[in-house]
């Protein structure tokens, strides 16, 4: 009897990936691994993943087997025990030799189970401070990697690497390895010791107990079609279910309800009707393989009461070929079982090394030089970059940034305003030129500490789950609660958090109803509170109102002052008293100097200028 | 469990027959060792014959195909009330959240609706099965195993029942034990995927502020809690299999040594009978540690299914707040008046007032702007005109009536809204213009045209190939930002509305056509009650009056010039931009 659980799978936001899960429990008898080589690699570095524990895991293995090898001398006995009282019929019992057997009998169970759960202790922990490490490293990993790396991933890969395939991982380890081995053993164990018994019968019941296996293979093989079927009718429902809930204020403002209603109801009974039938399909296995091992038994009793009549073979047979029978189809069983455990270990290793493999960030730890007494010079000397080789974005960018000044850059979607930051932050390194601050070559200093030299407000407002102080303070130590309050109310913060129910403790979650601009202003008290000596602002306040924005700019100012500053704009009205405005388009200055300047040079600038701000005739 | 109330008599009726063929099943399988015992006795007869072997032989493949048939049977029902069972819920849920107004969907958000409607209903699918197909069975094969042993000997029936009970006791509790823990488990593994889902999200700010450690410390302390956890429960688990072998096993041997000491004692006819019914005892133990199994594969999923069902009857059991009266048409001759009466309204939840004391009347006819900072209540104003919340205090009134007299459909076919993102539907555009109901108007493809080209948006349907029959994606995801927001602005064109209400739709157009899409407005819908919700003060500079709002208060209405003049707040809007 086998009874070995399985955790519940992790959910998984998707409710298609986790039909998934029950497909999967069908895909069993599947497909082999298609990459043999890929497949050695893995293994390999999964091996070296489990060094550590590799003298736990021979322990749990020897256990495994031990108790194997145990379990296949139990049906011998068994088998004497029975000739014994056969013989005890018509004869005197042998009540010692039935005992002294017992004994030992009941001692083999003992340690069998024994055994069996010293293994499963050893290899829980074990699987599951393996499991503890990967997640470890892939998170650390997050942190290393360049961020083009980003760009080409989508972020419920990475997700669902970290979750769902170590938890894979994980499981399949702890259950398989051992189980292989121990049904690998019990399955030919099982199969020597019923032909060595009688060879005759071995062949029948092998016959009649893998028939049935054969069958529910086939069986599986065409449910796949119905378990498809299952999850397209499931991903219709899912998208339907996803817009109407999404646009439900235009639903119930245009009276679109009961039209929604009329799609869902067919789309529900497609659902239906496909859910039924997979469920169905998949739930003839058990029953099938039940069935075989009834058909085995019935094998064994009938072709043995044969050959007892023919005087060939002792009752005990019979019995020991019931105890053989069973452990060679759990064998076989659990072997099937253990393959596809086995592939979808490999599949989700492969995945979690994938990302474990990729390239990091160049290493740093020889780059001494700092920054002492920033004075704020920066210069940029032909920069050329782009975010794929072929496809450059800034072409020969040069500019120099006097300490102090307040540097803005406008232009058009795509002229590459972004981009600059980035390479001024050293997210990205460019392929040509050099970025420098008072002198020194950005390249020549760490990343972290280039960057604490700037305060930075990114276009995308970026909170996580915690209180409204804690994302406010954010990284930075020894922040008092007065100036997390001063920052707040000089940007008119203030207000609006002391009206939440929790005030500055109030937990931010998904549940927490923020406006884009509100979350904004959050992300530019963060930055404000860092205070570092430089500043970059991309488009920091593109979600608030104007008249918001008038506030946070004089807060800036204030912040500003004296301090190199590099502003991203959009609404033009935000740079107008910047020292130097940039008018970037294709990634090329095109025109610059202040405001003014540009204005009376009728050029880019202005027309930009004027079609932001030409007012009805 | 109260989602059994939901199913049918005709689930019933299946599940009745479910019960049936699981009986017949047990009984079929209880004939098994009958016939195996017959064969032992032949077996040890001298002089038997090979035919009356044969013929019990056939007679047990009769039976095992018996109950095989009888399982597929019961695989089909189940699979089909289970399945009907998450179609129904599914089609409730829809239909309640159907009538949901915006004060539910802040209540449950709608990331969490869907969940509900789609994951929780899986859960519940499949552990409705696992329950018709196991937990069913679970007392029919305890009764049955037991009952088998017991026409074989007191002595026997006692070892088993002590030797049964005693794993039985042993499974019973490390589930009970690992139970909570699982819902534990859950909850962090929820947090593990937000962490990496934040550190993913937050890449450039974690790295701009030399953030790396903080996260890192956060996540680390999860994956430990969440290793303990995880490695605890495993090892509790990992008791049942050990314990089920040596339950069995143990059974076993102690039938045998009894039988062995009822044999010495007795007259080899009598010790013939007992041999054989030893000999297939295993038989009977085998239906006892099915139920056994069946136990320990659906008692760890309870607490999940629990958890989802909750969550599901939550949602079946919420009242929507927001029901329409019985009125059909406005007042007659105030027809698109719109009234706020000291209107005061707070978010669920919220401390502190969204808007507060505001009235004011804009007649029939009118463009009516309103103006103010983020936060300031623009957009919960419109909120309460289109109902999707009621005012806490004082009233809103349309067409000289309070808006909650309205019957719900008869209230909206009064308006045409146009939210600040555009939201579309999966179909084609012209789906999309003509989309819901709007009592008067049959589909006319004058109409859709007229409708298009209000707002501007002839021009680029007709580049695209099927023109007015283009498709459609979710969410409109084929068109981009301008589009979706004029296609939702000609939707609203489309209904013939007596008021419009545009909640800062103008904004994601380019200045040139948001002045286009204005002036045909202008045009076409004369007569008309305009409300526009806007952030450039160009868009709204020629409206017929100005409200305007700063937190949650009226502080200034009238014209673009009077403001100018008299409202301060007005004034630093109008400085800041221009």
């Amino acid at each position: 009897m086998d009874g070995h659980q399985k955790k519940p799978e992790s959910t998984t936001d998707n409710s298609a990936r986790r039909l998934q899960g029950t497909a999967m429990g069908v895909n069993h008898f599947g497909n082999v691994a298609e990459d043999v080589d890929s497949y050695g690699q893995t293994w390999k570095k999964l091996t070296v993943l489990c060094k550590k524990f590799l003298p736990s895991i021979a322990l749990a293995l020897l256990c495994a087997i031990v108790g194997t090898f145990l379990q296949l001398t139990v049906p011998g006995r068994l088998r004497e025990m029975i000739d014994i009282m056969q013989l005890g019929i018509t004869e005197t019992l042998d009540i010692h030799s039935i005992i002294h057997l017992g004994i030992i009998l009941a001692a083999t169970f003992v340690i069998i189970a024994a055994l069996n759960y010293l293994q499963s202790y050893i290899m829980v922990g074990v699987t599951a401070k393996i499991s503890k490490k990967l997640r470890t490293d892939i998170s650390r990993k997050i942190n290393k990697l360049p961020l083009g790396y980003f760009n080409r991933v989508s972020m419920g890969d990475i997700i669902s690497r970290v979750t769902n395939d170590v938890d894979t991982i994980g499981q399949t380890l702890n259950q398989n390895i051992s189980m292989l081995l121990s049904s690998s053993v019990l399955f030919i164990g099982s199969l020597i010791m019923m032909l060595w018994t009688h060879w005759l019968m071995a062949l029948i019941a092998i016959i009649a107990s893998s028939i049935c296996f054969f069958i529910s293979k086939a069986v599986l093989k065409r449910s796949k079609k119905f378990f498809k079927a299952q999850q397209s009718e499931l991903g219709s429902i899912v998208g339907h279910i996803d817009e109407i809930y999404s646009g439900h204020s235009i639903v119930r403002a245009y009276n679109g309800i009961d039209i929604a209603k009329k799609s869902f109801i067919t789309l529900n009974k497609n659902l239906y009707n496909a859910a039924w039938r997979a469920q169905f399909v998949s739930g003839f296995i058990t029953p099938l393989m039940s069935f075989s091992g009834s058909l085995a038994y019935v094998a064994v009793f009938v072709m043995g009461a044969a050959l007892i009549i023919r005087n060939e073979i002792s009752f005990g047979v019979i019995v020991a070929f019931i105890f053989y029978v069973n452990q060679f189809t759990q064998g076989l069983t659990h072997i099937t079982e253990t393959m596809p455990g086995l592939q979808s270990t490999t599949a989700a290793s492969e995945r979690v090394f994938q990302i474990l493999d990729e390239e990091e960030l160049s290493d740093e730890t020889d780059k001494t030089q700092k920054l002492l007494d920033i004075k704020g010079n920066v210069t940029f000397e032909n920069i050329k970059f782009g975010y794929e080789k072929e496809k450059p974005i800034v072409h020969d960018f040069s500019v120099s940034v006097k300490s102090g000044q307040k540097v803005a850059i406008v232009g058009p979607t795509g002229a590459g305003k972004t981009t600059l930051v980035n390479l001024l932050m050293r997210f990205y390194e460019p392929e040509h030129g050099t970025i420098s601050i008072d002198g020194i070559p950005i390249m020549n200093i760490t990343r972290a500490h280039l960057h604490a030299q700037f305060s930075m407000v990114l276009q995308d407002t970026w909170l996580f789950e915690g209180t409204v102080r804690e994302n406010i303070a954010y990284n930075k130590k020894d922040v008092t609660d007065e100036d997390i309050v001063a920052v707040s109310t000089s940007i008119g913060l203030h207000h609006f958090i002391t009206a939440l129910h929790n005030g500055y403790d109030t937990i931010l979650d998904y549940k927490t109803n923020l406006s884009e601009g509100q979350k904004q202003l959050i992300a530019i008290a963060r930055a404000m509170l860092q205070n570092a000596p430089m500043l970059i602002l991309d488009e920091a306040t593109s979600s608030v109102d104007t008249r918001t924005e008038a506030l946070v700019q004089s807060a800036m100012e204030k912040l500003m002052s004296k301090k190199t500053s590099f502003i991203i704009a959009h609404r033009l009205s935000t740079i107008k008293n910047a020292d130097l405005i940039l008018v970037l388009k294709d990634g090329d200055i095109i025109e610059s100097g202040t405001h003014h300047a540009l204005l009376s040079q009728n050029g880019f600038y202005a027309e930009l200028f004027h079609s932001q701000y030409s007012l009805p005739a | 469990m109260k989602i059994i109330k939901y199913l049918h008599p005709k689930e019933w009726i299946q599940i009745l027959l479910i019960l049936i063929f699981a009986i017949t099943q047990v009984r079929f399988d209880l004939l098994i060792p009958n016939q195996m015992r017959h064969i032992t006795m032949l077996a040890e007869t001298p002089g038997s014959q090979l035919s009356e072997i044969i013929l019990s032989g056939g007679l047990m493949l009769l039976f095992a195909l018996g109950s095989l048939a009888c399982v597929v049977i019961v695989s089909f029902f189940a699979s089909r009330v289970s399945a009907a069972l998450s179609m129904r819920l599914r089609d409730m849920l829809f239909s309640k959240v159907g009538a949901f107004s915006m004060e539910e969907f802040s209540h449950f958000s709608s990331s969490s609706l869907i969940a509900r409607s789609t994951n929780d209903i899986t859960q519940i699918q499949q552990f409705t099965v696992m329950a018709l197909q196991m937990l069913l069975k679970v007392p029919i094969l305890t009764i049955g195993g037991i009952l088998g042993i017991a026409g074989n000997g007191v002595s026997w029936t006692v070892a088993t029942l002590i030797g049964f009970g005693f794993v039985l006791a042993v499974v019973v509790c490390a589930i009970t034990a690992t139970i909570p823990q699982f819902s534990k488990m859950q909850n962090l593994v929820d947090k593990l995927n937000l962490l990496v889902k934040e550190s993913l999200t937050g890449r450039t700010v974690i790295r701009a502020f030399n953030a790396k450690k903080y996260h890192e410390k956060k996540f680390e302390e999860t994956n430990e809690g969440f290793t303990n956890t995880d490695q605890r429960t495993g090892r509790t688990m990992a008791i049942m299999s050990p314990v089920m072998s040596l339950g069995t096993n143990g059974i076993i041997l102690a039938i045998y040594i009894i039988g062995a000491f009822i044999i010495i004692s007795a007259e080899p006819a009598q010790a013939l009978v007992t041999f054989s019914s030893m000999v297939v005892m295993t038989f009977y133990l085998a239906l006892l540690f099915t139920a056994l199994k069946f136990i320990t594969k659906v008692l760890p999923r309870i607490p999940r299914v629990a958890v989802s069902a909750k969550r599901i009857l939550e949602v079946l059991e919420t009242m929507p707040v927001i029901t329409g009266g019985t009125r059909i048409e406005a007042k007659p001759g105030c027809n698109g008046e719109i009234t706020f009466k000291n209107v005061g309204f707070k978010y669920p939840g919220a401390s502190a007032n969204a808007l507060e004391d505001v009235s004011f009347t804009i007649k029939p006819g009118e463009t009516t702007a309103i103006i103010g900072s983020t936060g300031s209540g623009k957009t919960t104003l419109v909120h309460l005109v289109m109902r999707f919340f009621d005012a806490v205090e004082g009233e809103v009134r349309l067409g000289g009536v309070n808006i909650k007299e309205y019957e719900l459909n008869a209230l909206y076919n009064l308006i045409g809204y146009v939210p600040q993102s555009a939201t579309l539907f999966k179909g084609t555009v012209s789906s999309n213009i003509t989309y819901g109901e709007n009592g008067t108007n049959a589909y006319s493809k004058a109409s859709i045209n007229h409708a298009l080209q209000i707002a501007q948006a002839t021009e680029f349907v007709s580049t695209l190939e099927d023109g007015m029959n283009a498709p459609m994606s979710q969410r409109g995801a084929n068109f981009s930002g301008g589009q979706k927001q004029r296609l939702s602005i000609a939707r609203a064109m489309y209904r013939n509305p007596e008021i419009l209400i545009f909640d800062d739709s103008f904004s994601a157009l380019d200045y040139k056509t948001d002045r286009e899409v204005r002036d045909a407005i202008k045009r076409s819908a004369v007569g008309v009650t305009k409300l526009i919700v806007a952030q450039r003060i160009g868009t709204i500079m020629d409206a017929d009056n100005i409200i305007v709002l700063d937190e949650g208060r009226l502080v200034g209405s009238g014209t673009h010039g009077a403001l100018l003049e008299s409202c301060q707040i007005y004034q630093e809007i109008a400085a800041s931009q221009l």
